[in-house]
């Protein structure tokens, strides 16, 4: 414990020395205009070796996560005095105007005693992430900072912003065509990947949050009450996060929590396999695989409701995928995960043929394994028909 | 130290990356081009004409483009390109869901994905594009090169694609389309009408493809097709192999097809020239016979059986002597002998079992005339039975209205 009992203690030292700790400034809803440091919105912050949340920023998680190149991600709402969601059962939770939600993604560091040493780019590859944040900010000198999203609820809609944070990690600034950075993944046992961390582009963030292509509006993905229906640790004890927002007076309309939607957390052996796949090819797919998404034009659908047919893709052909079938004819061959083109897809880093199409330059082993149990354990075949 | 890859550090950085393409280098003339080309279709407002200079672009991030009334204009197809050879994010070249685009004189090259995507909107007016690959028909290529999919109203014209490992141009899901005056070559399919409702399709070159003109209805997607007139064209030598992956509809199509019909009702072929695709200068089939069909996987409400296809007053010549696939060869060889060829047309002979024993509604008839022949291949029975006698074929249909596009390219 002298180590993490240090870690919280210097800063707190520190600012006993420095005698005064200037308070952050209120959080700045910006209706409109692109600011150009992730310091305007006073946010998030880096600030004395930490990356603080300002008051009345709430942090919050997901049962089941986006897979990001193995990136450890920190979200949190604000909204505006007086301000608040109302409660949705399917889609994100009703968001009034002002809302901005932030996510910042950063890797736990492999060696924290070498931060001087030049491997300031070497990443830890871990699911672990019980020693990131406990509702109290982010060590920023065990941490790798990459950037910050914002998705601000404007009056006429959602606007996202991403920031990439800065060397010394004490600023991130507007990258609006994003950025491309050299990173290497290394897991406990020292092995190493390199790869190329992409920061999306504007474009790219319309992309996957744009959730009609009608309508073309966008929206938050992840703070939908399935997904937010479970236990967060504020560090002042645990709540169910939206009984927690419904206390912070962020939200409305709370049903009883038994009657809320809830994903299983895909990494709870608990939980059914049926019910762990689904929920990460909710999260990681749904986005656009559904009827009124970016991929509705193939036809394949992987939301939480989809039936267990050909529109979840069992047998169903391909509709655009070129060369990236791999040669295999199906979406999903039930037991049959070597024949189904969604493995194929999930096992390539290669644009074009990689999915999801955008957001990561690694394959998720874990997540890959999950699905590859999941197609095995489905019942019935494709035989052809003439 | 935390590294921005940009400029010549670009390709020194990923040359070290096990697993990963080395790119392309990006110097920093190409990366500022990139930044501001994305700024400005980020920035575009309705009626923002965007002029893309003369030159060779190396580009690096798929583009995209999501406002209305938005044109883009190059130089001219030899004058601007823009080449995706290095690059790292994707798939698409340029991705596009808005009304009112339009896109001209310019080429994209060699893409990860698609070439030019548009997904979702009306009024899409392509004129004067190339896209390509530049290293030949690889099954790597991209999958197809013009893709405008779930879109209304929309005109394909003079333009060029090369090289796409399914289809050059693709129009996919949508209604009211003009593909008119455009040359395909290279590619698996040279130009594929899919589940599209009223599409006009003339004027256009097709050579050296796998097959030079699709019209297809495949299952499980948002909307069926029909209504599809293909007239003018010259549709020739269609016979490049096969190089589509596995499992994509295309690659169910015998190399040396030219015009092929599958499960599409409501189409009318005529007055093209059609010479020297050496399976069949026309092909009218099912999704039966594309080995894709399984009782798990096709929606129950889909109809794989082409009904109301009307081929008349097409110049037809040569074609049918070398026939792809072990059972067309046989076929082949069996009614025509070693030296002889299938006639003009050759039909899989699935028809809707509705009907069996009794007669067809008139409408939904399959009536050829002014060819050389037709072969009933007898696909149900597994070729065993076929048969060339034209009688059935025999009968004329309603001819189908021309498309009108409403409100008028105005290019």
């Amino acid at each position: 414990m002298p180590v993490k009992f240090f870690r919280y203690l210097l800063p707190a030292a520190l600012l006993l020395l420095a005698g005064c700790h200037r308070a952050m400034s209120a959080v700045a809803f910006h209706a409109d205009g692109r600011p150009t440091m992730l310091s305007d919105w006073h946010v998030v912050e880096a600030r004395d070796g930490k990356l603080e949340l300002n008051a009345g920023v709430v942090p919050y998680s997901l049962n089941s996560h986006l897979f990001t190149d193995y990136v450890h991600k920190l979200r949190t709402i604000w909204m505006p005095k007086g301000a608040s969601a109302k409660y949705t059962a399917n889609g994100p939770l009703d968001f009034p105007v002002g809302t901005i939600i932030s996510k910042t993604f950063y890797y736990p560091r492999v060696d924290k005693s070498s931060a001087a040493d030049g491997k300031f780019n070497d990443v830890a590859r871990t699911l672990d992430y019980s020693g990131d944040f406990a509702g109290q900010g982010l060590d920023l000198a065990s941490v790798h900072m990459v950037e910050t999203r914002l998705l601000v609820r404007r009056k006429e809609g959602w606007a996202p912003f991403t920031y990439v944070w800065n060397e010394a990690q004490t600023e991130a600034s507007l990258a609006r065509t994003g950025d491309v950075q050299a990173l290497t993944l290394v897991d406990a046992q020292g092995g190493r990947e390199d790869f190329n961390y992409v920061v999306p582009d504007e474009g790219q963030c319309v992309t996957c949050h744009e959730a009609n292509m009608l309508s073309r509006h966008i929206q938050p993905i992840g703070p939908k009450a399935r997904h937010l229906n479970r236990e967060y640790d504020y560090g002042s004890g645990r709540q169910n996060q939206l009984e927690h927002l419904v206390a912070m007076g962020y939200l409305m309309g709370l049903p009883a929590l038994k009657d809320v939607p809830r994903d299983a957390n895909w990494r709870d052996p608990s939980a059914s396999l049926d019910a762990r796949a689904r929920a990460y090819l909710d999260i990681n797919c749904a986005m656009c695989h559904n009827p009124n998404g970016v991929a509705s034009v193939t036809g394949f659908s992987l939301g939480p409701d989809t039936p267990e047919d050909h529109r979840l893709g069992l047998c169903k052909s391909p509709e655009a995928a070129g060369p990236a079938t791999g040669g295999r004819l199906f979406d999903i061959v039930p037991g049959k995960p070597d024949e189904s083109i969604l493995m194929y897809r999930m096992a390539s880093t290669r644009p074009g043929v990689m999915m999801p199409e955008i957001g990561r330059s690694t394959v998720d082993r874990e997540g890959e394994a999950l699905i590859r149990a999941w197609i095995l354990s489905l019942k019935g075949n494709c035989d052809i028909v003439h | 130290m935390r590294k921005t890859l940009i400029a010549v550090a670009f390709a020194t950085a990923l040359a070290g990356c096990s697993g990963q393409q080395a790119p392309a280098p990006q110097n920093q003339t190409d990366a500022s081009f990139e930044a501001k080309l994305q700024e400005q279709l980020l920035d575009a407002k309705p009626g923002s004409v965007i002029e893309i200079p003369a030159g060779h672009y190396h580009l690096k991030r798929g583009l995209s483009l999501r406002t209305d009334g938005v044109t883009i204009r190059g130089a001219g197809k030899d004058q601007t390109v823009l080449s995706f050879k290095g690059q790292v994010v994707g798939p698409e070249g340029l991705l596009v869901n808005a009304n009112d685009f339009t896109i001209e004189n310019l080429t994209i090259e060699d893409t990860k994905g698609d070439a030019l995507k548009i997904n979702h909107g009306k009024n899409i007016t392509i004129h004067g594009v190339r896209t390509q690959w530049t290293d030949g028909s690889k099954t790597s290529n991209g999958p197809y090169g013009i893709y405008p999919v779930k879109t209304q109203n929309t005109l394909i014209e003079d333009s060029e694609a090369i090289g796409a490992s399914d289809s050059g141009i693709y129009v996919g899901q949508s209604t009211n389309v003009i593909v008119r005056n455009n040359k395909v070559h290279g590619n698996v399919a040279g130009i594929e009408i899919e589940n599209t409702v009223d599409a006009d399709v003339y004027g256009n070159t097709a050579t050296d493809n796998s097959g030079g003109i699709l019209i297809f209805n495949m299952p499980d997607l948002l909307m069926d097709g029909h209504s599809t007139r293909v007239f003018r064209n010259t549709v020739t030598a269609n016979n490049h192999d096969n190089f589509a992956a596995n499992g994509s509809a295309v690659a169910s199509v015998p190399a040396g097809s030219g015009i092929v019909v599958n499960s599409n009702p409501k189409v009318e072929i005529f007055d093209n020239d059609i010479a020297d695709n050496k399976t069949a200068n026309i092909i009218i089939s099912s999704f039966y016979s594309t080995n894709y069909a399984s009782k798990t996987g096709v929606a129950p409400n889909y109809d794989p059986y082409p009904k109301g296809i009307f081929v008349y007053g097409n110049r037809l010549k040569g074609g049918g002597d070398s026939p792809s696939g072990l059972e067309f060869k046989a076929l082949k060889t069996a009614l025509f002998g070693l030296s002889g060829h299938f006639p003009d047309v050759l039909w899989d002979g699935y028809s809707d079992p509705k009907f069996k024993g009794k007669e067809l509604p008139p409408d939904d008839r399959i009536c050829i005339q002014d060819v050389s022949g037709v072969v009933n291949a007898d696909g149900p029975n597994g070729y065993k039975h076929p048969d060339t006698d034209m009688k059935p074929f025999q009968c004329t249909l309603p001819k189908l209205p021309a498309v009108v596009l409403n409100p008028e390219p105005k290019v």
